[in-house]
């Protein structure tokens, strides 16, 4: 590891405009976290023209930390209406709403939200450390990642973003799949024929990702929580005594180590990230416990864990995208495209070309993390107070944000069509089932996949057998092939064994999902 | 702790658990529309089907090429046939699930929302952006928000003059606005 580069990325952070954007992009991430309704991806795609105004500015590093801030933000904001209101904020803390309600019930709120911000804090640190070991260990290796490994992972991470998230499988593969035909939209980067352009001019540049991810992402999820009714106002519990006593922090210490770990494993694998690593380590605590009744009436380890968890793995998610240029999940889509939107390629190369950026993005989740458990602690109050206004006034707000941040990035009325379009059919799709995080990831990295294709084809000569001789790409293949065969194998089994019963209520996964999904 | 805490639960909450989940399952099932039925599964796996079909004709026409020399449809090509292949999966074994939401008139409430957008959209290159983002406040606070006049008044002028002060001088994005200074 380059320590100076280290160090100067410590400089980096510390400039005043930086720390600035540090601390607006923690505040946005925990105040939507706090708030339920738009997620962490869907408010990165809204405040992407926002990026791009900065990054004219020159603020280019300043830009993405704000927009990484927005995602770590968004886990420690989610788990304040879990506790209080038993309304997850984030899917992510879903599993934190058993444990944490029944202590808030029993008068102990204050505990819980203390506790989650210690292990959200230490789940987080212990990730950027690892990030900050193993980032340039895996940057160096991916630097000899020719178009077949390029090809074979992303192809990789979008089945993973598809079977492993919310829903139902094979909905999420036909959005993946729609993802990757979107990408083909305008001319071809090889023989420049124009495709699907339909004699258009304004679709021969293909469709923006930005626009995409706005119109699924922001318009999609404000259009559909227009529909959801508000009959009831929401009274959160009260909170005494934010600060834990010794006897729950040594109660849920292993807890907490036992979640850091979970989730920084579970966040780098792509699909995984939060929401998984949450529910990972709900069950890993549930296992451990000498009286697993406990949990979902009270025990402070079903909120330490979790909580740790998902702030890990939102940290650790950051590690394939800053090293090798593959997002992970949704919101680490987002951060690719801003990556893009900005002016800079994601990859290997990014932490030798663009030491200020790498590592001024990494050494400002050492200080976001820290100013968030300052903010958390002390300042739950006021953002309990925030939970009393009404959705009502905030959805015009985000729309007009939407709409006029869109135009901004072209000066393109265009746009905002195609942006309102996409809406829709996000809409339509959530209404419908499927997930529009697949589609998002999967036309992000459509291009990437079409060429590493082509190219290791032009490399093979036309013998697909390529993908498999060589090492790298190879391992990859046995993935894939193990993620599709998995499911269909566990198909066969459950229709075999559950031929007498007709379906299966107790499996607590797909029960967790639905939950998942609501939000 | 564990055993206090266990005294408590057994003296004053029953089961705190299942309390929970009945309630969780209740507020659910208030703030969604009910599940639909097999047409809202059927319909979204036919229009994948045909847009499947569609791509895959327009691919066709772009030219295949072969593996050795891949044309500019090859691609596009494959990812049809693999949209057409999962639409009849899910036409097969889909048709059963429960994961699509009814329309409901509260669906209208959307359409008005989008219709919105749309409206925005129109208006924003000739008559700047100030009157139409004060309309639009005005009918989602007012009509899709149900908030009193006043408030709807109050929160549509300040937020357009916030992001006026945003976009024109925090950003120095230009944006058409009909008021200079």
């Amino acid at each position: 590891m380059d320590f100076n580069a280290f160090i100067d990325g410590f400089a980096v952070v510390t400039q005043p405009t930086n720390l600035m954007y540090c601390l607006i992009g923690v505040l946005i991430g925990m105040l939507i976290g706090v708030l339920p309704g738009l997620g962490p991806a869907a408010t990165m795609a809204i405040l992407l023209p926002i990026a791009y105004g900065a990054a004219s500015d020159g603020n280019q590093v300043a830009a993405i930390i704000m927009l990484a801030g927005i995602y770590y933000g968004a886990q420690y904001g989610g788990t304040i209406t879990s506790v209080l209101l038993r309304i997850p904020g984030e899917a992510s803390s879903v599993v934190t709403v058993f444990d944490g309600f029944a202590l808030a019930k029993q008068g102990k709120a204050g505990t819980a939200l203390g506790i989650a911000a210690i292990g959200s804090f230490v789940g987080a640190t212990v990730s950027i450390i690892g990030l900050t070991l193993l980032g340039p260990i895996v940057a160096s290796y991916a630097l000899d990642f020719g178009p077949p490994e390029y090809a074979a992972l992303a192809l990789l991470g979008v089945l993973l973003v598809a079977t492993v998230g919310n829903g139902n499988t094979v909905k999420a593969l036909v959005a993946a799949a729609i993802g990757l035909l979107l990408a083909t939209v305008g001319s071809d980067s090889f023989s420049s024929a124009d495709r699907f352009t339909f004699n258009t001019l304004e679709l021969q540049s293909g469709i923006d990702f930005v626009v995409v991810a706005m119109g699924l992402f922001g318009v999609g999820e404000i259009l559909y929580n227009l529909e959801e009714r508000h009959g009831k106002p929401h009274v959160p519990a009260a909170i005494a005594n934010i600060w834990p006593s010794r006897k729950d922090l040594k109660q849920s210490s292993p807890a907490i180590a036992r979640g850091s770990v979970i989730g920084f494993f579970l966040g780098v694998l792509p699909g995984g990230g939060a929401v998984m690593a949450s529910l990972a380590a709900y069950a890993a605590e549930k296992k451990v416990a000498k009286d697993p009744s406990r949990f979902g009436r009270g025990a402070i380890e079903g909120v330490a864990g979790p909580e740790s968890a998902n702030n890990a793995a939102a940290t650790s998610s950051f590690i394939p995208l800053l090293t090798i240029g593959i997002p992970a999940n949704a919101s680490m889509a987002m951060l690719y495209a801003a990556l893009l939107v900005v002016g800079v390629a994601p990859g290997p190369q990014l932490i030798d070309e663009r030491p200020d950026l790498f590592w001024g993005v990494v050494n400002s989740m050492y200080i976001g993390n820290l100013i968030l458990l300052a903010l958390s602690i002390p300042l739950v109050g006021i953002f309990v107070k925030i939970l009393r206004v009404r959705p009502a006034i905030l959805a015009p707000i985000t729309a007009l944000i939407t709409i006029l941040g869109v135009y901004t990035i072209n000066n393109s009325v265009f746009d905002i069509f195609v942006m309102i379009a996409f809406g829709i059919v996000g809409y339509l799709m959530k209404k419908t089932g499927f997930e529009p995080g697949p589609m998002v990831l999967a036309f992000v990295l459509g291009s990437l996949v079409e060429s590493s294709f082509r190219r290791s084809m032009l490399l093979f000569e036309g013998d697909p057998t390529g993908f498999v001789t060589r090492p790298i790409s190879g391992v990859i293949i046995v993935f894939i092939v193990m993620v599709i065969a998995l499911p269909v194998i566990q198909l066969v089994l459950r229709r075999r064994s559950s031929s007498n019963t007709p379906s299966d209520p107790s499996n607590p996964s797909e029960h967790h999902d639905q939950e998942a999904g609501v939000r | 702790m564990t055993m206090s805490e266990r005294e408590t639960r057994t003296a004053d909450e029953p089961d705190i658990l299942a309390e929970l989940q009945a309630e969780v399952a209740r507020d659910l099932a208030e703030e969604r529309p009910p599940a639909g039925g097999p047409a809202y599964q059927v319909i979204p796996a036919l229009v994948v089907l045909v847009l499947g079909a569609g791509a895959a004709y327009l691919a066709h026409g772009y030219g295949l090429g072969s593996l050795r020399r891949p044309g500019p449809g090859l691609w596009p090509f494959a990812v049809s046939v693999l949209i057409m292949v999962l639409a009849v999966v899910l036409l097969v074994v889909g048709r059963t699930l429960d994961d699509a939401e009814k329309f409901t008139r509260s669906s209208l409430l959307v359409l008005v929302g989008a219709a919105t957008f749309v409206g925005l959209g129109l208006l924003l290159p000739t008559l700047g952006f100030e009157i139409p983002a004060i309309l639009l406040g005005i009918v989602w606070l007012r009509f899709l928000g149900g908030e009193t006049w006043r408030s709807t008044i109050v929160i549509s002028v300040a937020t357009t003059a916030v992001f006026y002060v945003l976009f024109l001088y925090g950003l120095k994005i230009p944006l058409p606005h009909l008021i200079a200074f």
